[in-house]
């Protein structure tokens, strides 16, 4: 807004060329500059032919790699009253800092609440304070008729292809098994993405009265009444319900070992299932519950639990680099100490989040580039591509190739920083990766076509971020599904009627209770009546058509005996 | 006079005896209904009986650890009452069945568990215990196990995943029923298949028209047994419970058993005699009797490689009992479900042909030797039930139920042949090698010459005590190292942000209403009247300290919420 006051210094800045980079995609690596126009890649090449006086970047070989995008955050999310400390301004900016160009927060309605006007009122709030271009997840945290309503015209009418849905949380946002194959079954027809807070609720509910019966009230009681497996449990229930219902599943928030070989395995048998790890699972462990210093050990505390298992971090970031696992984002939701501290007597009541916004990118150059565990597209990859390959935000966004958004980083793999509460970006007083030394920095952050980063030094305007409509039936996810309903046509079997004695029997024990899901179920019809159904139980082949309710004397195919033992 | 005690006195002379561990050549002496010596040149009674052995082998009865005689089912009753079940049982060399125990909601399992006693007392030929469903759960309940347990020798109660809105139990109670089961000192017995969804694939497949029992198994496909044993596997590794999987149909389901065990859970998992023997491809039959009459739950995996990879997991010891989950229902009682196959009573027959099935399919192919045969036909089952070494073994003092085994005779199965009360049989026309000789069931010989010599309601109750050493000597190690401290820190005495009512509350807990293992006064919890002290045990924890009075500067200096360490 600042520039447009001048009409040919707006023109200046706008046209961008960045010389003898080196252009670093998924795919491969090559040298090039890259000329930018209007917050898109125009030219890509040797010897461009740009305007004069076009402000020219020397990249002197350095990587030039697509701006990060990181799928998960909750900036400015409201609990009980109160909002997480950084807003979108300071959210995106702190991602900014760190070398991501496009965040995806999730969208919270309160169970109960539209799930359309809560959408509006996060565009509201990022529209006015993002300095970066964002997308929004929504979670369903609850299910009905009218739920179902909205998600189509969320998908279909507001941009969004993916949802959340909650295996924890017990009477809060937590979905039962059946709802949740409502959902999956609804969302896998109009060509959304199913992702999952995987936990089970009902076992966490259960250990927090445990914990909390022996006496234990602080944040090691977080990690303890949310043991890795039941993290391991949620995530193969997920995955055995998507490949029931044929949607492709999307795990946010994998902590623990166990989670992440669940995915793998699925992903061995064939399963749509992606993986997500975030910044603090990848770089940090669940020993500092145990700190002596609540706060500290407050900070850590978020679902599911970092895992105290000091290898994890190690473990998550081979499986990254193998392609186990495929996306990382940071699930950034900061609180204040003074928040944190509304669970000082009872860890069940700590609100839940770490940061990892701003630290995400260099982390992982820093634990998987560096180590030698990926190369530098694997990072990409991991960082952008298959993100925005997930969104159906590619190409547009994670690569660079002409007509892209000019989104783009220039990264120092040489740069070391050591990571600090004093001098980070987000408004919180408590850095989950404190004294981390990192190698791999971006010395240049470019976005939407303008220079946000340069010399250590942050550029970013309030409000400039725009909101990226995700479309549905993304390929990189969808392909695989549809060729596979194709083939997942069920036949029955063509029989004889069977015309033995039939056993008396009282239907009522079976019957008896009312089906739980069906008072809420909106995919369900209550009374189905078989005769209806256009099936005939004598098979395709039979021509003459037959009123409904006649019985079959000798249907074709010669009378099936009952008595016989073939 | 004299006829009984001629017959209450037995010798078996140049016998092949074998057990789990080992094998060896020795005669046999039992009276009463016990074995009294085991050696060579007894001395015995004259006028004893003699059986010659031949060198062939004698092993312990078969125990058949999961059966469903005379099973109440909507108003019908299974074809096999305990009359016809155990005589097939003992046709088959199986000496001793354990029956489950069904309770329709709301009659309680003490009034159940009676019933079932009055059936089997009157009409069971061979010994028998009983395992309890749990099929809802209330404080009621909870007394009755303690009651089972502590009164009516049980020591095992099944849990349904499955089975929507009719027996099936959600996590949280199926976390609490464990809880139970371990302080109580029982095994407990899951029946895993992930219920809520395969009530969705119901609708979904009727809706697609597929009425007949092809539905039944696209409808209950292995990814769903799979996710059910998993998600018991944890519940059970949470609440250190011993966790025992019923009717292990797939390879998924025994894949993920095989896994935990690796990963050092205490879970044991039965395979039935139908897994081991046949596959679910005859769901998809056009003669529609013949279809109806494989539906059970799990069902027959459609994958015809399961049975012999279920075998081979037996033969490892990834598996590690074999019951037959015998429930048959007539052709008529099956037509009930004739135009829709959520309605077909299910249930499989195999209590007659688990021993040579497996002998067949595991030995004879040289897959385990004789000694693991008998480990996993009776040996594993009496250990895992506290059975052991009364059952499940030759030895001096043990019951006298034994078969003389012979390898070499071939069978072949068949409805017409078969010792049960059905038309169909599900393993017809296999021809299998292996078959017992001679039965002798509590002292007596029910079976020679092929001629059953049974006696109904000659049966006893045989009564199980908990804690078997088998199961609860590592969860009771486990137990003891399984103790979790709190972190002493000092007070937080920092800002707190100011929060509107708690939204977490706000739903009472669905189960808080019903749940007999918690306490009702629990959801108004006062943290500070625990006595557990958040400052630790320090050198001043004699100093008298008001219980409200503020710690300024607790022991250990304070701790500073800003400070980075």
């Amino acid at each position: 807004m600042y520039f447009r006051t001048k009409k040919n210094k707006k023109t200046l800045l706008d046209r961008l060329l960045i010389k003898g980079g080196r252009i670093v995609n998924d795919d491969q690596s090559f040298y090039a500059d890259i000329y930018m126009e209007d917050g898109l890649i125009k030219q890509i090449g040797d010897n461009l032919i740009v305007p004069g006086g076009v402000k020219t970047i020397e990249a002197n070989g350095k990587m030039v790699i697509p701006g990060g995008i990181d799928i998960h955050t909750h900036f400015q999310m409201p609990y009980r009253g109160t909002t997480t400390v950084d807003d979108f301004t300071q959210g995106t900016k702190a991602a900014l800092a760190g070398g991501t160009t496009m965040i995806v927060d999730h969208v919270i309605p309160d169970p109960g609440c539209s799930l359309v006007e809560a959408f509006e009122r996060w565009r509201e709030w990022a529209d006015d304070k993002a300095c970066c271009d964002y997308s929004l997840h929504v979670d369903i945290t609850h299910w009905n008729d009218s739920v179902k309503q909205e998600v189509e015209v969320l998908l279909k009418e507001k941009g969004v292809n993916s949802y959340q849905v909650y295996m924890a949380y017990k009477d809060l946002y937590q979905m039962s098994n059946s709802e949740l194959y409502e959902i999956f079954t609804f969302l896998g027809e109009l060509g959304g993405i199913v992702q999952v807070h995987a936990e089970n609720g009902e076992i966490i509910a259960e250990e927090q009265a445990r914990m909390l019966g022996m006496g234990i009230t602080g944040p090691e009681g977080h990690v303890l009444s949310r043991p890795e497996e039941l993290e391991a449990e949620a995530v193969f229930r997920a995955v055995t319900i998507a490949s029931q219902t044929n949607c492709p599943l999307y795990v946010t928030r994998v902590m623990s070992k166990s989670a992440a070989d669940i995915i793998s395995q699925a992903r061995k048998k064939g399963n749509v299932v992606f993986g997500e790890p975030i910044t603090a699972s990848l770089g940090t462990d669940g020993t500092h519950y145990w700190s002596k210093n609540w706060a500290k050990a407050a900070s850590y505390v978020t679902s599911p639990p970092l895992s105290p298992d000091p290898t994890t971090p190690d473990y998550l970031n081979t499986l990254l680099a193998s392609g186990d696992l495929n996306v990382t984002g940071s699930a950034h939701c900061t609180f204040s100490v003074a928040q944190k501290a509304i669970g000082k007597d009872d860890f069940t009541q700590i609100p839940e989040g770490v940061n990892g916004v701003e630290e995400r990118m260099s982390l992982i150059w820093d634990k998987a580039v560096v180590t030698g565990k990926m190369d530098e597209n694997m990072f990409v990859a991991v960082t952008s591509t298959n993100a925005a390959k997930i969104l159906n935000l590619y190409p547009r966004k994670g690569r660079i190739a002409i007509g892209s958004d000019s989104d783009l980083v220039i990264w120092d793999p040489d740069v070391v920083r050591t990571i600090t509460a004093k001098t980070h970006n987000s408004a919180a007083e408590y850095n989950v990766f404190e004294g981390m030394e990192l190698r791999g920095a971006p010395t240049l952050v470019v976005c939407q076509g303008k220079i946000i980063l340069e010399d250590g030094k942050l550029q970013a305007t309030s409000g400039s971020g725009r909101f990226i409509p995700c479309s549905p039936f993304p390929d990189f996810a969808y392909k695989r599904v549809k060729a596979r309903k194709q083939l997942a046509v069920l036949r029955a079997v063509p029989r004889g009627m069977y015309d033995g004695p039939v056993s008396d029997f009282t239907p009522m024990s079976r019957g008896g209770t009312p089906s739980a899901s069906a008072r809420t179920s909106p995919t369900k019809a209550p009374i189905r009546n078989l005769h209806q159904s256009g099936f005939t139980l004598a098979g395709p082949e039979e021509a003459p058509i037959r009123p409904a309710g006649r019985r079959i004397v000798v249907p074709p195919g010669g009378r099936s005996n009952i008595t016989s033992l073939s | 006079n004299t006829a009984n005690i001629r017959i209450e006195r037995l010798l078996i002379k140049g016998a092949k005896i074998v057990n789990d561990d080992q094998s060896l050549f020795a005669d046999i002496y039992m009276e009463d209904g016990l074995i009294k010596q085991i050696g060579e040149n007894l001395i015995v009674p004259g006028g004893v009986k003699t059986i010659d052995a031949q060198g062939r082998m004698v092993m312990p009865g078969g125990i058949d650890v999961h059966t469903r005689f005379q099973m109440p089912d909507r108003g019908m009753t299974a074809a096999d009452d305990f009359y016809q079940g155990t005589c097939a049982a003992l046709a088959g060399g199986t000496t001793m069945i354990i029956d489950h125990v069904v309770p329709e909601c709301g009659i309680g399992l003490l009034a159940a568990f009676n019933q079932w006693r009055d059936w089997a007392d009157s009409k069971s030929c061979c010994d028998y215990s009983l395992h309890v469903d749990i099929t809802e759960w209330h404080r009621g309940i909870q007394e009755d196990m303690e009651t089972l347990v502590k009164d009516h020798g049980v020591n095992s109660f099944l849990v349904y995943l499955a089975y929507k809105d009719v027996f099936q139990l959600t996590d949280s109670q199926i976390y609490e029923v464990f809880s139970v089961i371990r302080d109580l000192g029982a095994v407990a017995q899951v029946h895993a298949e992930n219920g809520d969804i395969i009530a969705e694939e119901q609708h979904r497949i009727l809706d697609l028209g597929i009425t007949g029992p092809e539905g039944h198994v696209l409808t209950h496909p292995e990814e769903v047994e799979a996710e059910a044993v998993n998600r018991s596997v944890t519940v059970a590794n949470q609440t250190n419970c011993p966790l025992y999987i019923t009717k292990v149909m797939s390879k998924s389901a025994a894949d993920v058993i095989a896994q935990a065990r690796k990963k050092g859970t205490v879970v044991f998992g039965e395979p039935i005699t139908a897994s081991l023997g046949t596959d679910g491809s005859h769901y998809w039959s056009k003669n529609w009797a013949k279809a109806a009459a494989y539906v059970t739950s799990p069902p027959l995996s459609p994958d015809p490689t399961t049975p012999d990879y279920l075998s081979s997991l037996l033969s490892c010891g990834d598996l590690q009992v074999t019951g037959s989950a015998h429930c048959t229902f007539s052709t008529a009682q099956r037509a009930v479900g004739k135009d829709d196959f959520t309605l077909i009573p299910e249930g499989t027959n195999g209590t007659e042909e688990r021993m040579s099935i497996i002998w067949d399919k595991c030995v004879v192919t040289g897959k385990m030797d004789e000694n693991q045969f008998v480990a996993v036909t009776s040996t594993n089952a009496a250990k895992i039930f506290n059975l052991y070494p009364r059952k499940g073994r030759v030895a001096v003092g043990s019951d006298a139920d034994l078969v003389l085994w012979d390898p070499d005779i071939t069978k072949i199965i068949s409805a017409k042949s078969h010792n049960l009360a059905v038309e169909y049989n599900i393993f017809e026309g296999m021809e299998v090698r292996g078959a017992p000789l001679v039965v002798i069931s509590q002292g007596k010989i029910v079976l020679e010459d092929g001629t059953l010599h049974t006696t109904e309601g000659s049966g006893r109750y045989v009564a199980r005590k908990p804690y078997p050493d088998y199961v609860y000597k590592r969860i009771k190690a486990r137990s003891r190292l399984a103790e979790l401290r709190g972190v002493p820190r000092g007070l937080y005495d920092g800002p707190v942000c100011e929060v509107s009512v708690t939204p977490k509350a706000v739903t009472p807990a669905s189960s808080a209403k019903t749940s007999p293992a918690k306490q009702p006064t629990q959801p108004v919890r006062n943290l500070h009247q625990s006595g557990f002290s958040l400052s630790g045990a320090q050198i001043d924890d004699n100093v008298p300290r008001r219980n409200t009075q503020r710690i300024v500067a607790p022991p250990g200096g304070r701790a500073n919420i800003t400070s980075l360490g």
